[in-house]
């Protein structure tokens, strides 16, 4: 510890221009730490799931409320969000996509796909 | 390991990890989508799969550990005090292993039924 004089820190979120794998990168967290947070209703839902036919009844008819519809929804689209921005990240680690043109279309590819492949599922599994 | 290289064990973890999620994942996407369970019997049946039951344990450890390697970035990213830190993570890391510990009452009670 020679110099602990705090370095200059500029953190107006409006004036700084985050560019699009910054962007993508922030969704990856903010979706990662919401997803942690809802690991135990989702451990709730498979635990009420077995517990019997009345339980999973419950189950089914909660999945079925419109709100939960939304719910689920939003959930998916941060799974999808998180899942294909972790596949860019595997790849970047095996050096594809780490070049400046591709890592920016890649960025900006998962952030506009993750809410189509998340509809697209839901329809599937609805 | 060595203290140097404790930052690695973490990296490591994540990434495979996440492939196993990305593969179980996709396995349960393409059974609820082919043939989701239509009753309470055949829901609990799958689970009782042996391959299923160790798929699923597999894939709660993981995406358990997972969630504890993230959130831990996190938390040492923004939470600076470190008492709050250590309080924080304590805490979290007691409710990740309560939810381990449930989900495995609840994947070994499917078993014996």
């Amino acid at each position: 510890m020679l110099d602990t004089k705090p370095r200059p820190v500029f953190l107006n979120l409006f004036k700084i221009r985050l560019p699009m794998a910054g962007i993508m990168s922030i969704i990856h967290r903010a979706t990662g730490v919401v997803m942690v947070l809802c690991i135990p209703l989702l451990i709730y839902l498979f635990d009420l799931s077995l517990s019997g036919a009345d339980g999973f009844a419950a189950v089914k008819a909660i999945l079925g409320v419109g709100l939960v519809k939304l719910i689920l929804f939003l959930m998916l689209w941060a799974l999808m969000h998180h899942l294909l921005a972790g596949i860019r990240y595997l790849l970047i680690d095996i050096d594809i996509g780490v070049e400046k043109p591709l890592f920016r279309q890649t960025a900006l590819a998962v952030t506009v796909a993750a809410p189509v492949v998340a509809l697209i599922l839901l329809g599937g599994l609805l | 390991m060595s203290r140097r290289a404790s930052g690695l064990k973490a990296w490591f973890l994540q990434r495979a990890s996440a492939i196993y999620l990305i593969l179980f994942f996709l396995y349960m996407l393409l059974h609820f989508i082919a043939d989701a369970p239509a009753d309470h019997a055949a829901w609990q049946s799958w689970v009782a799969q042996p391959l299923v039951g160790f798929g699923l344990l597999l894939f709660f450890a993981s995406l358990l550990l997972h969630a504890w390697v993230g959130i831990r970035d996190v938390v040492i990213d923004y939470v600076h005090p470190t008492a709050i830190r250590v309080s924080v993570l304590t805490a979290i890391g007691f409710v990740l292993i309560g939810c381990a510990l449930w989900v495995l009452q609840v994947i070994i009670l499917a078993h014996v039924a």
